[in-house]
């Protein structure tokens, strides 16, 4: 029974420990500095709807986008091995299409929504299509095939929007963006819900996760079972795109305007860190989705822990590298290797010294 | 005579290929250019103007263009060229001289090099991640140090801003009828340099070649007794000691400090590299390669410039066009190779 225990508690974390302990080791330092930072209150919007407010609440909503970019970027990872660096880009360009679409219409009504947010997905996995044919047909590195969506996926928004930043204003947008009438959580936070959701459903279903994991670790070992890694790369891109919609409609609701230059900038490094965070091998193979989760969560913890300290919103970035370097050595194989050499070599001289005691 | 005969039998290598294509391709480019938009393109100031503009960036790219041969990556490199431009700036004008500005800017890349290269090869962590935190390190002590753009007030810098080489020769005469000769900045000079020594360090140095062993295969280049992690390491120290230059000459060239300095200088490195014939996965790679990548790139702004698409976003979308050519035209190739080497 407690060898059981044991087996489960050595096993059970696995990838997930460096994450889980970086979020303890937040939340501690948190507590320490400032225990209000956990308070958690209702107060009223605008609106007058009674919401949740405090920094807990801002981590979660504020980690949304990330979140949903990190679910796709693990499967790109996983299967091909390398990173989708056009994912802000192609965000601005999804964003783009939605605002274009909902302003073609007299009103903003419930249809032209949904209408909008058809449009968006097709486009962001026309895109991501386009990625994928790169990366799955040509064989080139994502990151290098990327890299030209990244050079003038911006642009092609800015063309889309004729050269403005135009703005939405609709009750509807403004509830994705913030709050449903009546729902104390943010609304990006049940977006989230629901597309972990889906991701959970598909690999319930289908053998998505199996398939991915094998085509990373070995393409032509996967093609030599008969598993279409083409097909599954060119799905993984297209399953990016999908969760680039998902965000980069999120982040127009939340400022209701889209703006090609700062929607969502930058983002596609956090994405790339959070699934390193959350354990996952850059160079593709065996993933956990839950990991990469809890990695874009980490992030901004860290982020908000900073702007709670007053750091001004432009040096976040060089606390942020000094912790994320910390994460990693903390994570790198060979001090791990030492780390397991010292433990045994502490079991093995307790081992001697009660035996010595049992003479 | 005899060896001379099997010289020529041999047939290009891929490094060899990929860089003959760019440096066609940009000739055509240049040639079309010339007879289609005449104007600014038939003087010979032109291409010093874009090597003006671009010094710091060939001297970026040189760097990336090791750490890439030796199958690495290192996106820090344009953050630190950011943040040596602002501390020398900052230095300059708290009454530092000159020559210990330049130990600084050399420095703070070597650092940022020894750092990056020890915890990628030594400690064995992704080195996307590793240049990622050196990047976001590197951006935001830019804005500790200053918010506000700065200017450099010192005076011996300024003479040294201004000494510009004039190459009589070249020059044109202007409309209003005064004879202007070419000017050649001297950061310029720096990065000529700096591609020559990059070029004779990989293609005659021990380690040059090590650079390439590792990136085409770490196996084998361990097999055959090549210190694989002092070599990883070297290749991101040499990177970062570049990117320190590459700050020197950038601040040489603009004359001031910003946060936003050589915003996005690291992707448009990597695409130089890219076009230049650099493959992402290691081994091959040439850095006169990499220069005629970074001088195409800026022909196709300028070309589109002159050629009267005045509309913000024309320019990028046709480097994107561009870069998405080359790079399919280079996996067509390479491909196309492999499948014939496996026939014979």
């Amino acid at each position: 029974m407690n060898n059981k225990i044991r087996s489960t508690f050595k096993g059970g974390l696995g990838q997930l420990t460096i994450p889980l302990i970086a979020i303890a080791i937040l939340f501690l330092f948190n507590l320490i500095r400032d225990p209000g930072f956990f308070s958690i209150e209702i107060t009223y919007n605008n609106d007058g709807n009674a919401v949740l407010a405090g920094n807990l609440i801002s981590v979660i909503n504020g980690a949304s986008e990330l979140a949903v970019l990190a679910m796709g970027m693990t499967l790109v990872t996983a299967a091909c091995g390398g990173q989708d660096i056009s994912v802000g880009a192609a965000a601005a360009i999804a964003g783009s299409a939605f605002v274009k679409v909902l302003k073609s219409g007299s009103a903003i009504t419930g249809g032209t929504v949904i209408l909008a947010f058809l449009c968006a997905c097709i486009v962001a996995m026309l895109f991501a299509s386009f990625n994928g044919t790169l990366v799955a047909v040509f064989r080139i590195q994502p990151m290098i095939a990327t890299l030209i969506l990244y050079t003038c996926g911006r642009s092609i928004a800015y063309w889309i929007n004729g050269g403005a930043t135009p703005t939405v204003d609709s009750p509807i947008i403004r509830a994705i963006g913030s709050f449903i009438p009546g729902v104390p959580i943010p609304t990006p936070v049940l977006i989230v819900v629901a597309v972990t959701i889906l991701f959970m459903l598909i690999f319930h279903f289908t053998s998505l996760e199996l398939f991915t994991q094998s085509v990373g670790i070995n393409g032509s070992a996967a093609r030599l079972n008969g598993i279409n890694s083409t097909l599954i790369k060119l799905l993984s891109f297209i399953i990016l795109g999908f969760c680039v919609a998902v965000a980069g409609i999120i982040g127009v609701s939340r400022l209701e305007l889209i703006n090609h230059e700062t929607l969502l900038l930058d983002v596609e490094m956090d994405a790339i860190l959070a699934v390193a965070i959350g354990g996952n091998n850059l160079g593709g193979g065996k993933f956990k989705i839950v990991g990469s989760i809890i990695g874009a969560y980490v992030i901004q913890i860290l982020t908000i822990t900073l702007y709670a300290m007053k750091v001004s919103s432009t040096d976040v970035k060089a606390y942020k590298a000094i912790v994320i370097v910390l994460l990693v050595v903390i994570g790198s194989p060979v001090i791990k290797a030492k780390f397991a050499k010292l433990m045994s070599q502490l079991k093995s001289n307790k081992q001697r010294v009660s035996m010595k005691g049992a003479e | 005579m005899k060896t001379d005969k099997n010289l020529r039998r041999e047939p290009l290598t891929d490094t060899q290929l990929l860089m003959m294509i760019t440096i066609i391709i940009f000739l055509a480019m240049y040639f079309l250019a010339m007879a289609l938009l005449g104007g600014g393109f038939l003087h010979a100031q032109q291409i010093f103007d874009m090597l003006n503009d671009n010094a710091s960036l060939i001297i970026v790219s040189c760097g990336l263009t090791i750490v890439m041969i030796g199958g690495g990556i290192d996106i820090s490199v344009g953050a630190v060229t950011s943040l040596v431009v602002m501390s020398c700036v900052l230095f300059l004008n708290g009454g530092g001289n000159i020559f210990t500005s330049i130990l600084l800017a050399l420095g703070i890349g070597l650092a940022f090099g020894l750092v990056q290269g020890f915890l990628i090869s030594y400690l064995e962590i992704q080195p996307f991640i590793v240049t990622l935190a050196g990047m976001f390190f590197a951006r935001g002590m830019t804005t500790i140090l200053s918010v506000n753009p700065q200017k450099a007030e010192h005076e011996g810098f300024k003479a040294l801003r201004e000494m510009k080489i004039e190459i009589p020769f070249l020059g044109y005469t202007a409309k209003n009828g005064n004879f202007v000769p070419a000017r050649v900045e001297l950061g310029v000079i720096v990065a000529l340099v700096c591609v020559v020594l990059v070029f004779l360090l990989l293609r005659f140095l021990r380690l040059g070649r090590g650079f390439y062993a590792i990136g085409g295969n770490q196996q084998s280049a361990l097999m055959l007794g090549i210190n694989v992690k002092r070599t990883r390491f070297l290749s991101y120290v040499l990177s970062g000691l570049l990117s320190g230059i590459s700050g020197y000459v950038f601040m040489m060239h603009t004359g001031a400090g910003n946060a936003t300095n050589a915003a996005g200088m690291e992707m448009n490195a990597i695409a130089s590299s890219i076009i230049g014939g650099t493959l992402l996965t290691g081994g091959v790679g040439n850095v006169f390669g990499t220069f005629f990548g970074t001088m195409t790139l800026t022909t196709i702004k300028k070309i589109v410039v002159s050629s009267g698409l005045n509309d913000p976003w024309w320019q990028s979308i046709t480097t994107g066009g561009m870069l998405c050519f080359f790079i399919l035209l280079q996996s067509v190739v390479l491909s196309r190779r492999s499948k014939k080497k496996k026939a014979e």
